[in-house]
């Protein structure tokens, strides 16, 4: 890479221009379209998932017949689909959707623009990262057309299950290995990028703090994965090699002892992967606070109240996930002493996300706030993560979650964090930085159907769920059977939640409609037209290669809203005090 | 404004780092996790066994994995020689550091593939002890960083030493980071040695 003097602007040629683009905003987007397709993807899982749940062994009408004998014989569907569907859904959802939008979709497009960089401190990596993720998408998509079907042991793996599972785990295990090498690219070039390449003026605490969030977030990354890229290389191995990391001794499999050398941990396996998965909750939950800090310090019109507290709560929330994993296993049979151990520290970091969400609140006290509709959806995503963090407290304490931990309860609960919490958080970041991504404003009609539709269906769903677990309703089941036996009360629930569902989808429409009708619009909106604060409101919309016209400096704090000394009510970051006097 | 992108080879004053210094250190620190992970497989299976075999059982050889460890020694120093040649603008004995380094990781990978075959000649693989399985994953995605670093330091030996001519302080920060990332790969053989054929 010679970078010496190569100044002039050669025009590009299409592939290098808008598919193998080295440029941040290019690859933000590539990963946002993409992260949204596969949203769309793995709820569709759900969705024919919910027709076995409200209709227990009916045909499915219309669809039924698409999905062949194997999967759906008479429309029917089969408990190994139904496991397949359950199992993608997790995973896809997960890795492929929401991590994707949130820290390559919208943590690429946004940072280097916040923090007024010309690009990603390592732009050809970040193009690396971006296909990596592509064709471990395109693995785990595949898995669907492997004669067995894709995986079907949930999307935590657990052995000796998987290990035993059909050639579909194979696959979900060598996606997971392109999805792990993609985000630790991802990880050194958000963390790298932040360091070094901050504006002139642009000191770490007048950083916007969606810049913190993705910072934090990319640490988790960078130290939560590798092990699971050690548990999947252990998998890998026990199913490829005949290893028995993960295998007792004298496993017995429909009646036949295993001829294996034993000698495994199951709950190794449990060990490895939930400290990813522990630290990944975070990786889904800080970038939608800090989408919403945003989106809320623009919309009450006044700076985020305790910005300090919000970022030190969120550093120290990083240090804390490392610790918090096992409270996910107090089925296994954990001595009390280490129950004792990781409830307390489960307890301990909630005051962080507490001091968060706090804080948000209160910064909406006495704003004069404008309900676009990307503060409809920040708005939104407040209470629903509270209901969210709430409800996950009697999970984090061992003798509760005894009761809970097999039941809706917990699905009603984690969806609440990362469904009309992150994905709702997601979807005001989308409306939020369209202007700024396409120069064209998105409806706002469209955007309140989009909203207050999605706003209803989302919450039953998943309250009901929260009814039915703690009525003792097992998660996980093609068709309870027997085990439905104590859940009659609340099963009927069933039905009204795949309605929901259903309607959730249909919300979704004015959505579509709206992202992809916006862009015939003519590009109107402006550099700045949400009269917004931070620096990537500096550059043109869209930026173009390179992003500002002339290197911008930061002044002053990132929310410098209603400013008692200033005529209008925002002060830019990038704006010179000697304007700021004149304007006065 | 041009799109270049700031302090690839420069440091940034505040920070005193270039980029690709600190994305080095970060990739190492991920790095450590993975094998962190791979040695806390090793540990909970090591304790939760009821008898666990020595090295010696399945035919390990100290003095064999002894000399690798002094090969792979070797050539982390030579590494830093050809680095500070680098830095003396010495080009001549750059070459001959870094070719006795490529050396180095090529004897490593000789006598590890003596080792292998003769494990498989003994009928002993993977499956056969889970001692075999950690033996044979650790050691193996050893090797598989052995083999990447050699293939950046044969590139930068080679074909990639052209960019001495146009920019040599980025040539010798690349050199200094595949130097980072090697001596990292030494430091994970230093670790596996005593585990796997002494404890």
């Amino acid at each position: 890479m010679s970078d010496t003097g190569h100044d002039h602007h050669e025009e590009l040629g299409f592939w290098r221009k808008y598919v193998f683009s080295v440029d941040h905003k290019v690859i933000g987007i590539q990963y946002s379209v993409t992260g949204l397709l596969f949203l769309l993807f793995g709820f569709s899982l759900m969705m024919l998932m919910r027709w076995q749940l409200a209709y227990p062994g009916q045909p499915l009408p219309i669809l039924g017949g698409l999905f062949g004998p194997t999967r759906m014989p008479g429309g029917i569907m089969t408990p190994d689909f139904y496991n397949q569907l359950g199992a993608m859904h997790g995973t896809i959802m997960v890795f492929l959707g929401v991590v994707p939008l949130a820290v390559g979709g919208f943590g690429n497009f946004v940072v280097p623009l916040q923090i007024g960089a010309p690009d990603m401190a390592f732009p050809r990596m970040n193009m690396m990262s971006y296909w990596l993720y592509f064709v471990g998408g395109v693995v785990m998509f595949g898995s669907f057309f492997l004669p067995e079907g894709p995986a079907q042991s949930g999307w935590t793996s657990y052995p000796p299950l998987s290990n035993l599972a059909s050639e579909g785990q194979t696959w979900w295990l060598v996606g997971m290995l392109f999805l792990i090498f993609s985000s630790l690219l991802g990880a050194v070039n958000f963390i790298t990028t932040i360091i070094q390449l901050r504006a002139d003026g642009l000191t770490f605490f007048r950083m916007p703090f969606f810049v913190w969030a993705q910072f934090v977030t990319s640490f988790l990354l960078l130290l939560a994965f590798p092990p699971l890229q050690a548990a999947g290389t252990f998998q890998l191995m026990d199913r490829l090699a005949g290893t028995s990391f993960f295998m007792p001794e004298g496993l017995v499999v429909s009646g036949q002892v295993q001829e294996l050398a034993g000698g495994g941990s199951p709950i190794l396996w449990q060990h490895l992967f939930w400290f990813l998965a522990h630290p990944e909750v975070y990786v889904l939950v800080l970038p939608a606070m800090g989408i919403v800090a945003e989106v809320i310090a623009n919309n009450t019109r006044k700076p985020l109240w305790g910005y300090k507290s919000m970022v030190y709560a969120t550093v120290f929330l990083g240090f804390m996930s490392f610790i918090v994993w096992a409270h996910h296993m107090y089925l296994t049979g954990m001595g009390t002493a280490m129950s004792s151990f990781f409830q307390t520290t489960t307890m301990i970091i909630s005051i962080p996300s507490v001091v968060i969400l706090t804080a948000l609140i209160l910064s909406l006290w006495g704003g004069s706030i404008r309900f676009t509709t990307p503060m409809l959806f920040a708005l939104a995503f407040l209470p629903m993560f509270g209901i969210g963090g709430l409800t996950g407290l009697p999970l984090g304490l061992s003798a509760p979650d005894i009761h809970l931990h097999d039941t809706y309860y917990v699905i009603g609960h984690f969806h609440y964090v990362v469904a009309p919490g992150t994905i709702f958080a997601l979807f005001a970041g989308i409306y939020y930085w369209y202007p700024k991504a396409t120069g064209r404003q998105m409806s706002s009609f469209l955007g309140k159907l989009h909203f207050w539709p999605s706003f209803i269906f989302i919450n039953g769903i998943f309250a009901p769920m929260l009814i039915q677990g703690m009525a003792g309703m097992q998660r996980r089941l093609y068709d309870g059977g027997m085990i439905y036996g104590h859940s009659q009360d609340v099963l009927h629930w069933h039905k009204v939640i795949s309605f929901c569902a259903w309607g959730l989808f249909l919300a979704q429409i004015p959505f579509i409609i709206n992202f992809f009708g916006s862009l015939r619009k003519p590009k109107e909106a402006g550099n700045n037209p949400w009269q917004a604060t931070t620096l990537e409101w500096a550059a043109p919309s869209p930026p173009p290669h390179g992003n500002f016209a002339t290197e911008p400096v930061v002044y002053r704090d990132p929310y410098e809203y209603s400013h008692p000394d200033h005529g209008e009510d925002y002060l830019p970051q990038f704006q010179p005090d000697a304007v700021a006097a004149k304007s006065a | 404004m041009s799109s270049v992108i700031p302090y690839t080879v420069e440091k940034r004053p505040d920070t005193g780092l270039n980029n690709v210094k600190i994305g080095i250190w970060l990739f190492l620190a991920s790095e450590v996790m993975l094998f962190g992970a791979l040695f806390g497989g090793y540990i909970l299976l090591r304790v939760g066994s009821t008898e666990w075999p020595h090295g010696s059982d399945f035919g390990l050889s100290v003095p064999l994995a002894f000399v690798n460890t002094l090969v792979l020694i070797s050539s982390s120093v030579t590494m830093v020689m050809a680095w500070a040649s680098l830095m003396r603008k010495d080009t001549r004995k750059y070459k001959i550091y870094m070719f006795l380094t490529v050396l180095g990781g090529v004897g490593f990978m000789v006598i590890k593939s003596i080792e292998y075959s003769a494990k498989f000649s003994h009928h002993y693989y993977p499956e056969t002890h889970n001692f075999l399985a950690l033996y044979f994953t650790l050691t193996g995605l050893h090797a598989l960083h052995v083999v990447a670093g050699m293939v950046v330091n044969a590139y930068l030996l080679w074909p990639g030493f052209k960019m001495w001519e146009t920019n040599p302080q980025q040539f010798t920060n690349r050199v200094e980071s595949a130097g980072l990332f090697w001596h990292f790969v030494d430091l994970v053989w230093i670790f596996l040695f005593p585990v796997l054929y002494l404890l």
